[in-house]
């Protein structure tokens, strides 16, 4: 991958992705050899919207690197209270960190963030945009347990607002992947994303009932249908009990159909699916590390290539 | 249109641009980021008969000819308007607009959630694409209704 940044999976080429996850897959079987590979430098994690898995993966992976990491607090204490722009608040950072991790609840808000620094910039979410390490890490678990090619896919849920869904549908477009996606009618895919997968002539298909599409599918990836999506909780309850799943739903699927869901689940996913087969949610959590680990250490690379320091490994 | 017909008297030097859909001609001057301050005389003419559009507007601007960087993101409204320049009254150079690649800090986005949207210094920034515009922050496509999200 010759990227400085990571902004969004539309940026992403077959060859850029498949360097990260042999790299991945590396770090997977060897992590000793890149304990401390980065050691003496700063990763700031800059969380202007609550997470924790995303927060605590990147912290994990960069001190298994040997980085430190700096974050900003909670936001309601920190200089964004008090009105500071973003613009600002990453110029700052920059001095103090040799890379940036930002989630924030505006879309674009990276690509902002990265037209100020000069230090690699991370997409950890933009509101209802990109999301695009946990791509990377969905895609290292789909190519585990599946493989990334003549792949047919289920995506289902909330399509319209979800940022795990606009990235993984913009990185399959790089693989020979049919893609399905399940929600109903009020959540369907934004125009955008639309518009980039007719643009690249992907093979999509649109449903609003799972059962349409179930028994064809290698990879069902289930996201969670918020409640604030809906102007009252009846109607969110009706909507969203009709996409949920359990061990039974998944008797009409095929025996090796790979269950995934970025997390957290409320009850999209049943915990009794958690005793089958199919259940690879937390596997795929799991993937986080070394993926993040493989792609600070692409992108922590790519810097000293750029700043012409010689790195002796 | 005959002489006696037009009702917004011929200039000297600058910039004629004419066969605009009737009922942009204020969104042109928008567009361009003219209010009148900055001293050269606009004449503004709406839905004058046109044997092309039925309707048309023409927008005049006296002593300023305008570059062809600085009219082709009027393609996205007036995808018809010829830009003439005239010197001493004779028209020296007539042109239609083109699509540009991109337009820098006209338009602002109606997704509210952008970042463009969040009091950052920053100009908003647009791709053209094959029918309409989209955000090169959000990704956010407008299309018929880009009008509606010229910033003035």
């Amino acid at each position: 991958m010759r990227q400085d940044h990571l902004i969004t999976a539309t940026q992403l080429s077959r060859d850029d992705i498949e360097a990260v996850l042999d790299r991945a897959r590396e770090v997977a079987d060897d992590p000793a050899a890149y304990a401390g590979r980065h050691a003496g430098r700063v990763l700031a994690l800059c969380f202007f919207e609550p997470s924790t898995r995303t927060r605590m993966s990147f912290d994990s992976a960069a001190k298994r690197l040997g980085i430190d990491t700096i974050g900003m607090g909670d936001v309601d204490s920190s200089s964004v209270s008090k009105g500071e722009s973003l613009s600002d608040t990453v110029r700052v950072i920059e001095g103090y960190a040799d890379a940036l991790v930002l989630r924030h609840p505006s879309e674009g808000a990276a690509t902002l963030a990265a037209e100020h620094v000069s230090v690699p910039v991370v997409n950890a979410g933009d509101g209802a945009g990109q999301h695009p390490s946990q791509t990377l890490l969905d895609l290292h678990t789909i190519r585990e347990n599946h493989g990334l090619d003549d792949l047919t896919i289920g995506i289902m849920g909330d399509l319209k607002y979800g940022r795990t869904v606009h990235s993984l549908a913009a990185a399959l477009t790089e693989f020979d992947a049919n893609q399905h996606f399940i929600s109903p009618e009020s959540l369907r895919l934004p125009r955008s994303v639309r518009f980039d997968l007719h643009e690249t002539g992907a093979q999509v298909r649109e449903h609003t009932d799972l059962e349409d599409v179930l028994d064809e599918l290698d990879v069902l990836y289930v996201t969670r249908i918020q409640k604030e999506r809906f102007p009252d909780e009846n109607e969110y309850h009706r909507v969203a009990g009709e996409y949920q799943i359990d061990a039974e739903t998944l008797e009409a699927a095929s025996d090796d159909l790979t269950v995934m869901h970025p997390l957290p689940r409320v009850d999209e996913i049943a915990p009794d699916v958690d005793e089958t087969d199919h259940a690879t949610y937390f596997e795929q959590a799991h993937n986080g590390i070394p993926v993040r680990m493989a792609l600070l250490d692409t992108l922590l690379e790519n810097a000293e290539a750029a700043e012409g320091v010689e790195v002796d490994r | 249109m005959s002489e006696h017909e037009l009702r917004v008297s011929k200039i000297r030097d600058g910039t004629v641009i004419d066969h605009v859909e009737g009922g942009q001609a204020l969104n042109v001057l928008a567009i361009l980021g003219i209010d009148g301050s900055e001293g050269f005389g606009v004449s503004v003419g709406m839905n004058v008969p046109s044997d092309r559009l039925g309707r048309k507007d023409i927008v005049k601007v006296e002593e300023r000819e305008l570059s062809q960087s600085e009219v082709d993101v009027l393609s996205l409204i007036a995808p018809e308007a010829t830009i003439n320049i005239v010197r001493d009254f004779e028209v020296v150079e007539k042109n239609r607009v083109t699509r540009p690649d991109s337009v820098t800090g006209v338009l602002s986005c109606p997704n509210r959630n952008c970042i463009t949207n969040a009091n950052e210094p920053v100009d908003t920034r647009f791709d053209v694409v094959a029918d309409g515009v989209r955000c090169d922050y959000c990704s956010t496509i407008l299309r018929a209704d880009i009008a509606d999200h010229i910033d003035v």
